[in-house]
């Protein structure tokens, strides 16, 4: 089984993407689905008996998410490439301006040590890293930094020199 | 200037440490060339023709005296004993091993430096008038601004990936000496009715390919939302900029594309969605860094002559190289990178080492790197302006030519770029040879040279009143001739003159058009005047018919 950095902590994955898991719409273990697909089939979906997550590209709006947002308890944002930038601003927006508190995971090819810490910072609170990236150099990469000049997601947003643990 | 307290030391401990990591994963071949590639540009460190490139951020241009004697240092011990200061009032070193680079960071930290964001797809060194606390035209100084956005926009977690570079120029006076209409966002000081300070706040300006001019897209934005309409502002470009095309991937290409009013709204909108959990300036924290540039203990003066009895060469240094200051009994004065024969913009480690100890003597220990590639005493004694004058032409730093024809900006072209197409620095020298009788130069005024060795024109050449542009052909080095750019306070993109020229043809293609510009002037205008009056037809035949002859 997949393991996953959640919470700093190294744990096993109990959630499974559609693509890994076809027959996921009548399971009761979580279930991570496209927006697209989730959206096209949303009372479907919705009606399943175990939890229920939504991966969002790029390029979707985080606006949009309406319906899916109450009813998802987790949130795969993907970071496809290294220079894939757009992620951060949905995980902002998804924590500060959607006041999203369920589990906002990064998924992809480019999570990997050197940006967890951004990540972090940004509101994401689990990593499910790019194949053949070491989850132990993940976690400890959440400690990188012990200040920043900007304020972190969530919580207060309008200390510039504020220190954090 | 600024000091780091304890939270900015600590972070760039940390990241010198990070940097470590990645360099020590990336030699032993835990990280590959891929993966080091946007890593190792965030931290201003390019592979180039030679060898790496490291590029040093100094902030707004601002060193103390202790910064330049340790990049001289540094330039001695790990580079070849000199170094490139740039357009973006960065230092560049040529020539230092991947391997010592972590040391050299580590050896920036200890005189509260870095080179964090100086390249890739990031907010970039924020830039100043050179003159900024010392200008007589000033309206306020900029520079705890430009602090202010150093620090939020340093390790900026939401906004580390961005479409492409972002590039943020502050001015608090009108004649605009940060060319601050060609940057990504260009900020103006103004002042509300009330006297309050605020931005006129401008968008989408820019270089390199398709050159734009910046759009005003706020009159008046208050201080206290400086970083929150910025973040407004960055947000809007990180979502929407495009990525699929690195040509395309500037702000200025988005606010093309959305309009100018289009791009405002979006802007405004965020902002406003914004508004709750944004970040406002707090107050007590502008204090805690306006504090940090209160003017120096200036004594009661009174302006003097200090050019009688003296020799030519004095009165022409002091006439073309010094600058009015707002402060009676003082002159800022410049130091000049564009000796004849010297690569514009380089300076050994010796001469950073004579500077350091000359503005300790006479310049409060400071100095400042102009956007046009020389350094500047701001705040010199007029009683010692001629001491200054003898200790810089020991060091061969008062060429007096600033402003005038030889005072080029170039980027280190193909010397050593991976980039350029063409090269620059010998093209200099060749033009310095050419126009090398100073008096001469004092008659013909002001012009600006700007020449680029690629598109991506970190040498300006959009915006000089005489462009240069390097591009290849054929495997060859030619040259592409724009006329009346300009910045300034008047911000104008250059025309180009015709077909591109071969290198030889360079200083001939200078001298046809200063010949114009000579036989055309009305008294006292300049040749940007003369241009913008008579216009291209006059230059353009004159340059392509003595070249018919000539062949």
């Amino acid at each position: 089984m997949r393991r996953v950095l959640r919470r700093r902590e190294i744990v096993a994955d109990n959630w499974r993407h559609l693509e890994e898991d076809p027959g996921a719409a009548s399971g009761t273990h979580g279930v991570i689905v496209p927006l697209q697909e989730l959206r096209a089939n949303f009372s479907a979906w919705s009606a399943r008996p175990g939890p229920l997550g939504v991966r969002i590209a790029p390029a979707d709006k985080v606006e949009d998410l309406t319906a899916e947002l109450e009813r998802c308890a987790l949130i795969a944002v993907e970071f496809p490439n290294p220079s894939e930038g757009r992620g951060y601003t949905h995980g902002r927006l998804l924590r500060t301006r959607r006041g999203f508190a369920g589990e906002l995971r990064a998924v992809g090819a480019a999570v990997k040590r050197d940006i967890i810490f951004a990540l972090a910072r940004c509101g994401f609170d689990a990593f499910e890293v790019a194949s053949g990236e070491d989850l132990e150099a993940c976690a400890q990469a959440l400690q990188r930094y012990t200040v920043a000049y900007q304020a972190g997601a969530p919580g207060s947003l309008n200390l510039r020199r504020r220190i954090y643990a | 200037m600024y000091r780091y307290d304890d939270i900015d030391q600590t972070l760039v401990a940390e990241r010198v440490n990070e940097f470590r990591d990645q360099t020590r994963r990336y030699l032993a071949g835990e990280l590959s060339e891929d993966d080091f590639r946007p890593l190792r540009l965030r931290n201003g460190l390019y592979i180039q023709r030679h060898a790496p490139m490291l590029r040093i951020a100094i902030p707004y241009g601002l060193l103390s005296a202790t910064q330049l004697r340790k990049l001289g240092d540094i330039a001695h011990r790990y580079d070849r004993d000199y170094g490139h200061f740039t357009t973006r009032q960065n230092l560049q070193l040529n020539w230092p091993t991947l391997a010592s680079v972590p040391d050299i960071l580590a050896e920036l930290a200890t005189v509260q430096m870095h080179a964090i964001q100086t390249s890739g797809n990031c907010v970039r060194n924020v830039t100043a008038d050179h003159l900024a606390g010392v200008a007589p035209d000033e309206l306020d100084d900029p520079r705890p601004y430009c602090e202010i956005i150093r620090q939020w926009a340093t390790l900026h977690p939401e906004f580390t990936y961005l479409p492409r570079k972002f590039k943020i120029a502050v001015t608090g006076s009108p004649a605009d000496r940060a060319a601050s209409e060609v940057h990504d966002v260009g900020l103006h000081m103004r002042r509300d009715a009330g006297g309050a300070i605020g931005f006129e706040v401008l968008v989408g300006g820019g270089l390199g390919r398709a050159p734009a001019i910046g759009q005003v897209i706020r009159d008046f934005l208050p201080l206290k939302d400086l970083l929150s309409y910025l973040e407004a502002i960055l947000r809007v470009y990180n979502r929407y900029g495009r990525r699929d095309n690195i040509h395309k991937a500037r702000i200025k290409v988005l606010v093309k594309s959305l309009g100018t009013a289009q791009f405002r709204d979006e802007v405004e909108a965020e902002w406003r969605a914004a508004s709750a959990d944004a970040p406002q300036l707090a107050l007590a924290e502008v204090e805690r860094v306006r504090a940090f540039f209160t003017p120096p203990p200036y004594e009661s003066l009174a302006d003097i002559d200090v050019t009688a009895d003296r020799e030519p060469e004095f009165r022409a240094w002091y006439r073309y190289n010094t600058r009015a200051h707002r402060v009676p009994g003082y002159r800022a004065a410049f130091v000049s990178l564009k000796a004849h024969g010297r690569p514009p913009g380089d300076m050994t480690s010796a001469q950073m080492a004579a500077l350091a100890t000359l503005a300790e003597e006479m310049s409060f220990g400071l100095i400042r790197v102009a956007h046009d590639q020389n350094l500047l005493l701001a705040d010199v004694r007029q009683q010692d302006l001629y001491a200054t004058w003898l200790a810089l032409r020991r060091e061969g730093l008062a060429t007096a030519n600033i402003g005038m024809l030889t005072d080029m900006i170039a980027c280190p072209g193909l010397d050593f770029c991976g980039l350029a197409n063409a090269g620059t620095i010998s093209v200099a020298r060749d033009i310095q040879q050419r126009f090398d009788n100073l008096d001469y130069l004092y008659d013909l005024g002001e012009i600006e040279i700007k020449m680029s060795g690629c598109m991506n024109a970190c040498g300006h050449h959009h915006v000089g009143h005489i462009g240069i542009l390097g591009v290849e052909k054929h495997g060859e080095e030619w040259y592409q001739i724009t006329l009346g750019g300009s910045v300034n306070g008047f911000t104008a993109l250059g025309e180009v003159i015709g077909p591109s020229v071969p290198q030889r043809a360079v200083p001939e293609t200078i001298e046809r058009i200063i010949e114009v510009y000579r036989e055309r002037r009305d008294d006292g205008e300049r040749l940007i005047d003369t241009y913008r009056r008579v216009g291209l037809a006059p230059f353009k035949e004159r340059v392509y018919a003595s070249r018919a002859q000539a062949a």
